[in-house]
């Protein structure tokens, strides 16, 4: 399985490096995204005497700076590309294969993950020097922080492995997965640290996985974690992992059932 | 003049009646229009829960710059972007070909060839937020003030869709261009706010680079009266430059066009 993992990710990173002009444009606008974050929330601490709940111009800056390399760690096979797998008939090749095809997925986007990384370091000196971010975590919170960007990375590749298997029941899907991701954009930490939501918002946030694979990699580097608040986060983590894992082959067993009505 | 309007009537028609077959797309439409809305007023929402004004605009003035920025982006997304991606495809693929060959001047003819209609749910839900929060400004609105609004709209339209025929025209040099859509729908979304609230480089980005601020903020602007009359000369100067410049990059690169057969 190990082997598995490497061969396909070495594929990953392969294929992806062939596209770092493209890759890089993209990122050059995925950074637009933040910045905008950044510079509202920063203006709207200066016209609060230049703090909003503890949180600095600096901060906004150290927050919104990792935001950028979680964005990338949070990109998996999107649920929009099962109707191209169901409707080209790339499934049934999956399924003669002899391994799962979530491992499929799991390995070749880490192997994306290790060009995304490269190509990422550039971009947040460019955004630290211009934006002048706050940080200073201690050595617990920068371990926390290595483990948590990928427990994210397996949780988002879980749920939208599952999101996504909802094209075999019914192809208008675009609505679904248009209220799922504003449901994520605004619940995870990604619009705004959740600290900054009202309090009903928050205890919402904290009874969905959607700060786990946002909110918390982010926090854990940048806010005043404790320890046991690092451990608890991971544990989340870990529990989200394998609730998603569940999810995702309950649905898959029923979903390949369905397509195979559907193929014949 | 002469034939040119009825070429963009019957391309529209043909647009509509062929878009009028997929009748289901409209409510989806609608459904990620209202999500859309719900999101950017949440977000105005909580930044207004910390302060009462941010950069010197108030939460309705606030609220004119979505409703520009959801109406613009409708216009966007039904005329100009359908029609500039299938410019991009035709010349990569060399069907190309097949506009150059209509006795026509073949900017209008690429211009005008795709329509998506039920984009323009965009349109109407931007223009109702843009009358719900002027409604509820204590500043009122003049004739003169709608009148700007209008002519720098329409500027504003007119050099979003110069930017973007600018970017494809790059197709003739750089064959690959679709990523092109995505970074501009990344960049489009700092539209949102009022152009001033980023830092001077930004603005000037925002400006000269990607016209966000011509073509936002300026009509914004007009609607909570902060537009003088040298901005609206500033506005028709910029556009009637691009216009040029645009016009001059498609006739080099239709010198660079081989063709599907070279």
């Amino acid at each position: 399985m190990l082997d598995f993992y490497a061969t396909v990710a070495r594929a990953g990173v392969q294929e992806q490096f062939q596209y770092r002009a493209a890759n890089y444009l993209y990122m050059i606008g995925m950074v637009v995204e933040p910045v905008i974050y950044l510079v509202v929330w920063s203006t709207v601490a200066a016209a609060n005497g230049g703090e909003l709940r503890g949180f600095t111009a600096g901060d906004f800056a150290a927050y919104y700076i990792v935001w950028t390399l979680v964005r990338n760690m949070n990109i998996v096979f999107t649920p929009f590309g099962w109707e191209h797998r169901i409707r080209e008939g790339r499934l049934s090749g999956m399924l003669l294969r002899p391994v799962h095809p979530i491992h499929y997925d799991l390995a070749y986007f880490a192997g994306w993950k290790v060009v995304a990384i490269t190509l990422w370091i550039p971009i947040a000196v460019v955004l630290s020097l211009v934006f002048r971010p706050t940080l200073s975590p201690t050595l617990p919170q920068v371990l926390a922080f290595l483990l948590a960007i990928w427990g994210a990375y397996v949780i988002r590749t879980m749920l939208l492995f599952v999101l996504g298997m909802v094209t075999l029941w019914t192809t208008r899907v675009t609505a679904l997965f248009e209220l799922y991701f504003t449901a994520e954009l605004l619940l995870s930490g990604r619009l705004v640290p959740l600290e900054l939501m009202p309090a009903w918002a928050e205890r919402v946030a904290d009874v969905l996985p959607f700060r786990w694979t946002f909110g918390f990699p982010i926090e854990a580097l940048v806010a005043d974690l404790s320890n046991a608040e690092l451990v608890a986060g991971l544990g989340m983590q870990v529990l989200w992992s394998v609730i998603g894992w569940g999810l995702a082959m309950w649905i898959w067993r029923r979903g390949i059932r369905r397509y195979a009505a559907v193929g014949n | 003049m002469g034939r040119e309007p009825g070429i963009v009537r019957t391309y529209l028609r043909v647009g509509t009646l062929f878009e009028l077959q997929y009748r289901v797309n409209f409510f989806l439409q609608l459904v990620q229009s209202l999500v859309a809305l719900g999101t950017a007023v949440a977000v105005i929402a909580l930044v207004f829960s910390y302060t009462d004004d941010l950069a010197g605009w108030s939460p309705y003035e606030l609220l004119v710059i979505v409703g520009v920025h959801v109406l613009l982006g409708g216009v966007i997304r039904a005329f100009i972007q359908p029609s500039m991606q299938r410019l991009m495809e035709d010349i990569r693929e060399g069907t190309f070909d097949h506009v150059l060959v209509k006795p026509a001047d073949a900017q209008l003819l690429a211009s005008v060839q795709q329509f998506s209609i039920w984009q323009l749910v965009d349109v109407v839900v931007g223009a109702a937020v843009i009358a719900v929060a002027v409604a509820n400004l204590d500043t009122g609105l003049g004739p003169l003030d709608a009148g700007a609004f209008a002519l720098t709209l329409v500027l504003g339209a007119v050099t979003i869709y110069c930017f973007w025929l600018l970017i494809t025209v790059g197709a003739f040099w750089i064959v690959r261009m679709e990523f092109v859509a995505e970074l501009f729908n990344g960049l489009y979304q700092a539209g949102r706010w009022p152009v001033t609230i980023y830092p001077a480089w930004l603005q000037i980005g925002f400006t000269v680079l990607i016209p966000l601020a011509f073509a936002i903020t300026v009509p914004a602007e007009a609607l909570t009266g902060r537009l003088g009359g040298t901005m609206v000369l500033a506005a028709l100067g910029f556009t009637a430059a691009i216009v040029a410049v645009t016009r001059w990059a498609w006739r080099r690169g239709l010198r660079r066009y081989d063709g599907a057969s070279a």
